[in-house]
């Protein structure tokens, strides 16, 4: 399979199985990540500092997810913290989240969501603690590796900030992708999904469809975005989209009769298997697993 | 003794005059909403805001010049507010969530 077909290749589970959609159909498969393929990991939406009905250990689950990540005998190029480290913003929370995260075997990459900018001081403690040096703008940045361009946007910021990437960023967007081959795979992190999965409660960017036509000109992209705490999955032309388990606690189903966005309370010995991970694959089966904390 | 006498006196004589402060308004933050939405209150006044969400909340002013920051289940921040005026609020985290204060001059 080429690099460039991937994206075409690609399926979900959240069970431990992985399905991979070819052009003769689907196909199911069971391996993990193959000795020497290039793989990384998305986790997101830590909250570290919520104690609640929710989870009242978010520390230790998103220490299993990390326990799990480093136990993994092909270790990601990098794992990427797709936002809401933190729960409030608060100094103790980013100390604890860098305490669990700098045990990380794989190099990492972080990126804010809105619980991780509140207030004045919030944006000044991500940056101090998980500020990538090589970020423009309010921190967006993009980088290639294993033949791959990766482009991490934010998302989230105070008042018309919050769910807007914002004409610098786009910006800066286009100026970046003008130089990218039509051929070359994309893959485009950030925290609130770039497509529209619930304007109602926020689950979307309203500016993302700018984005999003920047993207259609490339043939294969994949946009992993976190925010709303379950894998929900829409394909669009060449570009598939995809939003994250978090490690901290489940959300409702988008717009679920009598539902609000929000922590959601499942039995005790449910959580597990609803908190989880990434791993995806690259080269080889160009696969994408979803793993749950129960599964690590 | 008779001087402090008249000093404990003077005292109760000057609380009993003075204006005794009014009691802040109250707004809650339930199922992901400003309870009421709407808050009139005097110049001088001040606002309580109380999360009574399993989630975080702020209440931030639209134009910036107040903040509650962060506040998690069961806590509560209060301002006072000085100048006359209509401040729209939202919260950073939802921002579907929106109130207003309108302060109104005078006693």
């Amino acid at each position: 399979m080429r690099r460039r077909d991937f994206v075409h290749h690609v399926a979900w589970t959240g069970a431990g199985i992985v399905y991979m959609l070819g052009a003769e159909g689907v196909v199911r498969a069971t391996a993990d990540a193959a000795p020497g393929t290039f793989s990384f990991v998305q986790i997101s939406d830590s909250h570290i500092g919520y104690s609640g009905p929710a989870n009242d250990d978010v520390r230790a689950t998103l220490q299993k997810a990390v326990t799990g990540i480093n136990a993994m005998p092909n270790q990601p190029a990098f794992v990427i913290h797709t936002g809401d480290v933190t729960h409030l913003s608060k100094a103790v929370e980013f100390d604890d989240a860098r305490a669990i995260l700098s045990t990380l075997r794989a190099p990492l990459i972080t990126l804010p969501g809105e619980h991780d900018v509140i207030g004045v001081e919030g944006p000044k403690r991500f940056a101090a603690s998980f500020g990538r040096k090589d970020a423009a703008g309010r921190g967006w940045s993009s980088w290639d590796q294993g033949g791959i361009h990766f482009v991490a946007l934010i998302n989230v910021g105070e008042g018309e900030t919050m769910g807007m990437l914002g004409e610098e960023q786009l910006a800066w967007l286009q100026h970046d992708l003008a130089a990218r081959k039509p051929e070359t795979p994309l893959v485009v992190f950030g925290h609130v999904p770039l497509f529209a999965v619930y304007p109602e409660w926020g689950w979307t960017t309203s500016d993302g469809t700018k984005a999003i036509a920047m993207l259609r000109r490339f043939a294969a992209v994949t946009v992993l975005n976190g925010h709303i705490h379950q894998v929900v999955e829409q394909t669009d032309g060449a570009i598939r989209f995809a939003t994250a388990r978090s490690t901290a606690f489940p959300q409702a189903a988008p717009g679920a009769p009598g539902a609000k966005p929000g922590p959601l309370k499942v039995a005790p010995d449910s959580l597990l298997g609803v908190l989880g991970y990434r791993t995806v694959q690259v080269e080889g089966a160009g696969s994408w697993r979803e793993r749950t904390l129960a599964q690590s | 003794m008779r001087t402090a006498l008249l000093g404990a006196a003077a005292l109760v004589a000057l609380l009993a005059a003075a204006p005794s402060p009014r009691p802040a308004t109250v707004v809650h933050i339930r199922d992901d909403a400003f309870v009421p939405p709407s808050v009139t209150v005097r110049a001088g006044d001040q606002v309580t805001f109380i999360n009574d969400d399993d989630d975080a909340h702020t209440a931030t002013a639209d134009d910036a010049s107040w903040d509650s920051e962060g506040l998690n289940q069961g806590q509560k921040w209060t301002h006072a507010f000085a100048k006359a005026g209509k401040i729209a609020y939202h919260c950073t985290v939802h921002p579907m969530m929106h109130g207003t204060v309108i302060v109104r001059s005078g006693s």
